[in-house]
Formats: C-alpha cells, sequence, structure tokens
C-alpha cells in the first residue's frame, strides 16, 4: 500500500474536527467528546486503511466493512463519510433536524450512505460486525470487519457474549477496537464501573490484544496496519486505543463533561480558533 | 383560553427525581439504582443525600433489573432509573422473569420516552413501551403528565406494593396539575363535557388542554380526563364517561398498536361500544428534531385532537 501523506491526512483530521464541533453547536445537541477523540482513527480507516467504495452498496462484497457500536459519536463518522465522498459536506449542515439523513444516531432507515447497521443503544455493535465478518467467510470475501465500541460500553454483558462467540468461532477477520479514553456521561469509568485489567480480560477471551495511542496518527496508521498482520491467524483482532476524550480542543479535554453537551456561541469560536481548517461545509 | 394554566414549566424527569428525593427521605427502605444516567434522570438529589442508597451499576441495565430484584428480598423497595427504551425493550426479559412473574416490588422508572426526547433520534425513541410493560401480568403502568403530577406518582409509588413502571420525559413541558389529588388507577377527570370524551397522558394532556380551548370555540363540549394509570385501568371511569358523551378519542406519545387506546378501545368495545379515534404514532419510528416539530409531524399536535374529534362526532352522528 502506498505511503500515507501525514501532511494531508492531519489536514483532514482537522477539517473534520471543525465539522463536529460546528454540526454539534449547529443543532446544539450531540456528542463532540468521544468524536473529536476518535477522529484520527476515522481518518486513518477511510482515507488509508480500509477498502471502501463511497458509491455506497450494503452487501459491501469485496470491501472492508467498519460498525460504529457506540453510535453517540456520530459527528465523527458523519463528516469522515463526507469528506471521503459518501454525500455531500454540505449536508453535515442537517445534521439532527427535522427530516435529515444525517439522524442522531446513525441509521439506514433514512438510507444515509456508508451506514450498515442503527446503533445508539449501546452494546450491540461487535455481535453485528461478527456476524458480517462469519457472512464475509461464508461469501468466500478475503476482506476485513472493523468495529469500533466505547470504553463505559464495554459495561454491557452483550459485548462479553460476542466476545466469547467470536474466539470460540475463530472470527480472525474481525478487527475490533475500543475508544479507551478513561470516560463516560457519569464520571471517569473507573468511577463508574471500573474494567480493571481490560487487556487481560480480552487475551483471556482469547482474542489477540495489541495497544496503541489514537491520537498520534502515525501510530494509529501502524497500530491499524499491524492489525491487519495479527489477523486471519485463527483469533479476532482487539485494539485497546487510549485517546482523550475532546482532542483537540483543549478545554474539552480531561474530563466526561463535554461526552454528550453542544458548546455556545463563545466555545464554538474558541473551539474554531484551535482548529485551523479551510474547507467548512 | 384554555381551562388550564401552566403555573411553571418543567421537565417531568425532575418531578421523578425531586419525589425520589422525598423519598429518600420517608422511607429508609427505598433505594435507587441507575446505569450511567445519573444527571439525566435528575438523579443526582437522592445520590448526595443517601450515597449508601443509591448504587451506580454502569451501562449494565439487564444487571440492573436483577439486582433490583434481588435487594427486594430483604424489603428494599428498589427505583430503577434510565432511558425508557433501555428500561423496557433493553431488559425486557429481566423484568418479565425476576420482577413481573416473580413478583417483586422495583419501580422501573423511564426517562426520555417517546418523540418528545428529541434530536437523538429512533433509537432512544422508544414508543412501544406501554404496550410491552401492560401486557405483564400485574404490572402497573403510570404515564404521568407534568412535573407535580409525576413527582406525586413517585411518591405514590414509595408505598405501592408490587411491580410497576413509571414513564416520563426529557423537554421542558408546561406545568398545570399542582395540588391535585393523584391515586394510582384512578383517572382525573379534569374537564367536564358533554359531546365527547379525551382520554389523554403524558405530554398529551397538555396538547389535548389546547385542543379543549380551540373546541370550545366552536361550540363543541369536550370531557377532558387524564388516563394517567393504564394499568390498572379506570374502567368505571371510561364507561361513565362515554355513556354520557357517546364517542372518545385517545391521545398518546406512543404507537398506536398497544397503548392506551387499545386499552380503552378494548373496554369499550367489550361493555359499551362507541365510535373511538386515536391519535397516535401510526406504526413508524420516529426521528431527530425539536419535541414541538416532531409532534407534529407524526400527528399530535393540538390540531390532530381537533381534527378527531371532529371525526368522532360525525361518526357518533351517523
Ligand atoms: C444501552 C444503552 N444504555 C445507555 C445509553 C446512554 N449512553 C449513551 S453514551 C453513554 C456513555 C458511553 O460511554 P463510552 O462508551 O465510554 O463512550 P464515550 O463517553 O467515551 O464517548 C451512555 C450511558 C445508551 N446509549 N445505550
Amino acid at each position: 500500500m502506498a505511503q500515507p501523506d501525514f501532511d494531508k491526512l492531519k489536514k483532514l483530521a482537522t477539517q473534520i474536527r471543525r465539522d463536529i464541533v460546528r454540526m454539534v453547536h449547529g443543532c446544539q445537541s450531540g456528542h463532540p467528546g468521544g468524536s473529536l477523540g476518535c477522529t484520527e482513527y476515522f481518518v486513518a480507516l477511510y482515507f488509508h486503511i480500509m477498502k471502501h467504495d463511497p458509491k455506497f452498496n450494503m452487501d459491501g462484497k469485496g470491501e472492508d466493512l467498519f460498525f460504529v457500536s457506540n453510535g453517540h459519536i456520530s459527528p465523527v463518522w458523519y463528516s469522515t463519510l463526507a469528506r471521503a465522498g459518501y454525500f455531500d459536506v454540505k449536508e453535515l449542515a442537517t445534521f439532527r433536524f427535522l427530516n435529515s439523513r444525517l439522524q442522531g444516531h446513525p441509521a439506514t432507515h433514512e438510507k444515509l450512505p456508508g451506514i450498515r447497521i442503527a446503533s445508539g443503544s449501546l452494546g450491540q455493535g461487535l455481535s453485528v460486525a461478527a456476524g458480517a465478518a462469519q457472512a464475509k467467510k461464508l461469501n468466500g470475501d478475503d476482506r476485513f470487519v472493523f468495529c469500533l465500541m466505547g470504553d463505559g460500553e464495554q459495561q454491557e454483558g452483550q459485548v462479553w457474549e460476542a466476545a466469547m462467540y467470536a474466539a470460540h468461532n475463530k472470527v480472525d477477520n474481525l478487527i475490533a477496537t475500543i475508544d479507551y479514553n478513561g470516560q463516560q456521561i457519569d464520571g471517569p469509568v473507573k468511577d463508574v464501573l471500573d474494567l480493571k485489567d481490560l487487556k487481560a480480560k480480552w487475551i483471556a477471551f482469547g482474542w489477540e490484544v495489541q495497544e496503541f495511542n489514537g491520537n498520534d496518527l502515525k501510530e494509529v496508521i501502524n497500530g491499524l496496519d499491524h492489525a491487519k498482520a495479527l489477523a486471519k491467524k485463527g483469533k479476532p483482532v482487539m485494539n485497546l486505543m487510549k485517546t482523550d476524550m475532546g482532542s483537540g480542543v483543549d478545554f474539552m479535554m480531561g474530563s466526561h463533561k463535554w461526552h454528550g453537551v453542544a458548546p455556545n456561541d463563545d466555545e464554538l469560536s474558541r473551539a474554531l480558533a484551535q482548529l485551523e481548517a479551510s474547507e467548512d461545509y | 383560553m384554555t381551562k388550564f394554566t401552566a403555573t411553571d414549566k418543567k421537565d417531568t424527569r425532575s418531578g421523578f427525581g425531586a419525589g425520589l428525593h422525598e423519598l429518600g427521605k420517608q422511607n429508609p427502605n427505598v433505594v435507587a439504582l441507575c446505569a450511567d444516567l445519573t444527571g439525566s434522570l435528575k438523579m443526582d438529589a437522592f445520590k448526595k443525600d443517601f450515597p449508601e442508597r443509591f448504587f451506580q451499576t454502569g451501562i449494565a441495565e439487564a444487571n440492573m433489573i436483577g439486582l433490583a430484584a434481588g435487594m427486594t428480598i430483604g424489603g428494599k423497595i428498589p427505583f430503577t432509573g434510565t432511558f425508557a427504551n433501555f428500561s423496557t425493550g433493553r431488559v425486557y426479559d429481566q423484568i418479565r422473569q425476576s420482577v413481573a412473574y416473580s413478583g417483586k416490588n422495583v419501580k422501573i422508572c423511564a426517562s426520555h420516552a417517546g418523540l418528545t426526547l428529541g434530536e437523538d433520534g429512533a433509537t432512544h425513541q422508544i414508543l412501544e413501551d406501554v404496550g410491552m410493560m401492560k401486557m405483564l401480568p400485574d404490572m402497573t403502568v403510570i404515564v404521568p403528565c407534568d412535573y407535580a403530577q409525576t413527582k406525586a406518582a413517585t411518591i405514590a409509588l414509595g408505598s405501592h406494593v408490587g411491580p410497576a413502571y413509571l414513564r416520563f420525559g426529557r423537554p421542558v413541558w408546561p406545568v398545570f396539575t399542582e395540588g391535585r389529588p393523584f391515586t394510582i388507577g384512578k383517572a382525573d377527570v379534569m374537564i367536564e363535557g358533554k359531546d365527547v370524551t379525551i382520554f389523554a397522558n403524558g405530554h398529551m394532556v397538555w396538547q389535548a388542554i389546547e385542543a379543549e380551548a380551540k373546541l370550545a370555540e366552536k361550540g363543541i363540549s369536550v370531557e377532558l380526563i387524564n388516563l394517567h394509570t393504564i394499568k390498572p385501568l379506570d374502567v368505571d371511569a371510561i364507561l361513565n364517561s362515554v355513556k354520557k358523551t357517546g364517542c372518545a378519542v385517545t391521545c398518546e406519545e406512543h404507537q398506536i398498536n398497544g397503548g392506551l387506546g387499545d386499552s380503552v378501545a378494548q373496554v369499550l368495545s367489550r361493555f359499551q361500544p362507541a365510535p373511538i379515534e386515536m391519535v397516535a404514532v401510526n406504526d413508524s419510528f420516529g426521528e431527530s428534531g425539536k419535541p414541538t416539530d416532531l409532534l407534529k409531524k407524526y400527528g399530535l399536535s393540538p390540531d390532530n385532537i381537533v381534527a378527531a374529534v371532529e371525526k368522532v362526532l360525525k361518526r357518533k352522528k351517523g
């Protein structure tokens, strides 16, 4: 694969961060924190790692598939999809407004290109991803299935049902990632319901586990490339991706406060002043 | 002019929070559980003043219901709090087996129900919860209409024995029942009239109050009944009113299948057939948007109620 153009990808990440804060500001609702924290990951997937076609097709045969289980971070996904050519970036302005295809949480109901399953109710995505990965195997399709979850989301029992299943069934074309930002709605994950040794848990469930920094684009790309190398050897792969909630906007970082709060006008301009880019929708 | 005036505007979930806090003071057996939505459910005051009786379960609703069922064994009165979708559909079998079938005194308290949750969209806007819950044997189902009634219902549940589902919402909404008596299972006749009975609950009671004012201007006399308790249903109140008016319109922020309209229609068709129209979501999912825009788009505005009344009156005349 061609060497990534880091300058270009970094600019794109900044543009996507601008989109995120502007979208959430526009409708005065939505989830900026997790979205900003996962921006590098989305850029890496859609602009370097995945083989995918913006002329969207539900079955995605011969393509890599991506499922977002923590659907509340829809702003980063919508912006990435638009910037990757799935739909016009102007449509980002309709986020969360009546009659929009850009629903508060990702949905197939309005037929937005790029979305293959509804998410928003946490804990369901890994099961779907594992199923889609098995369908690929049945189809003799050698591409990968990616899945993103939150760390708070790990508290849902269904995650661990899927974990057990995927390992037992050697779903080794499945590459999952956890946005390990240590935050959820009511506070730090360790105070709400501690995940303890998350790495040991996934290893114990039979997964190949690696860690990388999700806010360093090089590390994300290397990490995901390495995940592909680890895949297809009998085990599903888990990336524990350390991120900062709110990454890129200083006053949104370091706490759970910005999980699901929209910036006011003043906060928006302070945020945009930290994010220089020129291709606003 | 409406016959009720809004004395204030507050969210019903805050009524739950205030009622729960009050119960915490009144009864040391009252405990509260929450699945990572303490602020959204307005449970902070209870948590702050009774930390040893507040249980944070993390994002694990199925476990929360099981824990609550367990806590009743030993005499605790658990109030669980999460969004309505995750309070019902997410945990239906846990509620069915560990709470309803086992006869446990768990109070399932559910916020952000219906379309008026707004921008989060259809994944969260559950419109099937009342149907699911009312189908469970012995489950009490209450849908209060404003802050004051949600607070009163929460407090009433503290001394009620048996499984119960309390449904409330997110938006700031008129408060108009301050000081009115509230009894579980007893319908509240809010306006007396003779031409048609409107049965409403939840946020739709205010919509019906506004519709009544428009209908009064047209010379139509409406009896408005707040049917906050869907189960057990106040059958006598339904029959007595419709005996007088001869027709009914039901209003709810729920699917047309399985909700309040269903319950009223069943009573009427079995005991006293009369024309009925239903203002409800017509077998579709919701979407993102502002609460009032959504109510309009999905046919739950005061004008929709007016139209339903006019339609049912035509049918009554035959
Ligand atoms: C089943 C379910 N329960 C509760 C919620 C409400 N909720 C939305 S996001 C969230 C916190 C998620 O935490 P995490 O996975 O760490 O995501 P982050 O806050 O890091 O974005 C909760 C509790 C939900 N969407 N689904």
